[in-house]
């Protein structure tokens, strides 16, 4: 998956989460979390909808990555230093 | 109420429920039989309207709808006479007013008890149950595939209409226009009548983009006017409930404060392990663990599980759990997980999301918003360390639990660093001391040193 491809799929689901999200002002680096008023639970489906969107495993581990868009999308894209095992 | 069936033994007035402390009126938005419709106590009937949410409203009685009085986009007041149902017949005892004490009033323990012996024979456990109790499943038309043909909890979800859109379990609610609560909200907003609305979804469901294409080509029947707020004027409706409420509370209740700092490194630990092994929609989130921690003290300590009510406490006989949610856009309602602290934490984890993304979609029932018999916050989620709420009346403790953050603990004469959080308890001076609260929060903590036994 490139960075593009990436991207639009963190969005996809972001949007699904914080359907109020104006996901167009997000700065890359900004704390999603924080930013798009994210609990626990919407931080959770957020990782449900991006794993199943990508077709990957995210282990409660790889949460710290997904703390921004920047990072996410790298993340996502394997453009990170630690790659990601699949698990379909 | 009482002189009305005492005057006419054989019909049962269906009246406008207080479904919050301070509710004086509520629109009724839908309902969800028409006369002639056989209904059972414990069903949902009708949706209203309230200053704060949508909230699906269930039968206290069995029989056949017998005539609608209230009109969809009708705001009447608390009590007003919503229905005329000739009542089937029960044993003595059985009938109640709409308007019982929450304490009293658990429509879901009577559904079970009232399901046929065969059916409850099938069932493995009451969880299964309550499962089928939330997702509307009507076990006798469930296949059992466990031991001896018990139902499972994986029959029950499989027939309750999975998201994927299988074809979902016949309802009694034949006359219901089904809709997704999405759909719902589109439908208020944009004020089409769902009725004229064709739906494309499964089964004939309403999805948003039937509503819109309604609204577009102008085929919908306008609501009433006042049916249904909008965003704005229901945004302040909102904050005028949570100002009455919290007003009487602080007026009232005579609070006391105390709090802990509890070690979260077994808690967070044995979280950790149980995720690893999970998919990501079975994992537990702390608050699940918090939650848990919290019900099951109550049942500990249960002088702080009940009512404040004529100047005396009343003990609940069931722990139901409030948990404060926040709506997006603004807003908050505390609906309950019934007997929270019978659940196991996989359960509970459940039953937590299926309430937040309810509670969201304007799509709570009204047994939810009444039963609470202790509420909690977890504003930690928020990033805050901790959180002395305010207690709802007439509940007589709310719990606190603030973020869970590594902080510097000391033991053992050693200074490491640790996952802790703060729990607080604020609770009603009337009901009881701070001695007694000192004991809840102990037990909070006690609980959440051994998370493998609960």
């Amino acid at each position: 998956m490139n960075t593009e491809e990436a991207t639009r799929a963190i969005e996809e689901v972001l949007s699904q989460v914080a359907p109020d999200a104006e996901l167009e002002s997000l700065a890359p680096d900004a704390d999603l979390r924080g930013t798009l008023e994210l609990d626990s639970l919407d931080f959770l489906s957020f990782v449900e909808g991006l794993s199943k969107r990508v077709g990957q495993r995210i282990d409660e581990d790889d949460y710290p990555k997904l703390a921004t868009m920047a990072s996410a999308t790298a993340f996502i894209s394997g453009r990170n230093s630690h790659p990601v095992t699949d698990t379909a | 109420m009482a002189d009305a069936e005492m005057a006419d033994a054989e019909m049962a007035d269906f009246l406008m429920p207080v479904l919050g402390a301070d509710m004086d009126e509520g629109t009724v938005v839908e309902w969800l039989v028409k006369p002639g419709d056989e209904i059972h106590k414990g069903d949902v009937i009708a949706v209203v309207d309230t200053a704060k949410a949508a909230i699906e409203v269930e039968s206290f009685a069995s029989g056949t709808v017998e005539q609608l009085i209230v009109e969809p986009g009708q705001t009447v007041a608390v009590g007003t006479v919503l229905a005329k149902i000739a009542a089937a017949r029960r044993p003595p005892g059985e009938k109640r007013p709409a308007e019982k004490r929450p304490a009293e009033k658990r429509p879901g323990e009577k559904r079970a008890a009232g399901k046929r012996t065969a059916v409850r024979q099938e069932v493995s456990s009451p969880l299964v149950r309550h499962v089928a109790e939330r997702l509307g499943v009507d076990l006798s038309q469930v296949h059992g595939t466990g031991q001896a043909g018990s139902i499972t909890r994986a029959d029950v979800e499989r027939a309750a209409a999975p998201p994927a859109g299988e074809q979902p379990v016949p309802r009694p609610d034949g006359a219901r226009r089904r809709a997704t609560p999405l759909a719902r909200r589109i439908a208020a907003e944009l004020a089409v009548d769902l009725a004229g609305v064709a739906g494309t979804g499964p089964d004939g469901t309403v999805r948003e983009a039937d509503v819109r294409r309604a609204a577009g080509a102008g085929t919908a029947v306008p609501r009433q006017a006042q049916a249904v707020p909008a965003a704005a004027a229901r945004a302040q409706a909102t904050r005028q409930v949570t100002a009455r409420l919290m007003a009487r509370s602080k007026r009232e209740i005579p609070h006391y404060y105390l709090s802990d700092t509890i070690d979260m490194s077994a808690a967070m630990a044995w979280l950790h392990a149980r995720n690893l092994e999970l998919e990501v929609t079975e994992r537990l989130v702390p608050a699940a663990l918090l939650l848990k921690a919290a019900a099951v003290a109550a049942r500990t300590v249960p002088v702080l599980n009940g009512f404040w009510t004529d100047d005396r406490f009343v003990p609940a006989t069931a722990v139901h759990l409030g948990v404060a949610i926040s709506l997006r856009g603004g807003g908050l309602v505390t609906p309950a997980i019934h007997h929270a602290a019978d659940l196991p934490p996989f359960e509970l984890m459940r039953k937590l999301r299926d309430l937040v993304t309810r509670a969201r979609a304007g799509r709570l029932r009204g047994s939810e918003l009444t039963d609470a018999t202790i509420s909690v916050t977890n504003l930690g989620e928020q990033g805050v360390e901790l959180v002395y709420g305010v207690i709802y009346p007439p509940q007589v403790a709310l719990v606190g639990f603030g973020k869970v953050a590594e902080r510097p603990v000391a033991a053992g004469g050693l200074v490491g660093a640790r996952p802790v959080v703060v729990a607080t308890l604020a609770a009603d001076h009337r009901a009881t001391d701070g001695y007694t609260g000192a004991r809840y929060l102990t037990a909070v903590s006690e609980l959440l040193q051994r998370p493998e036994d609960m």
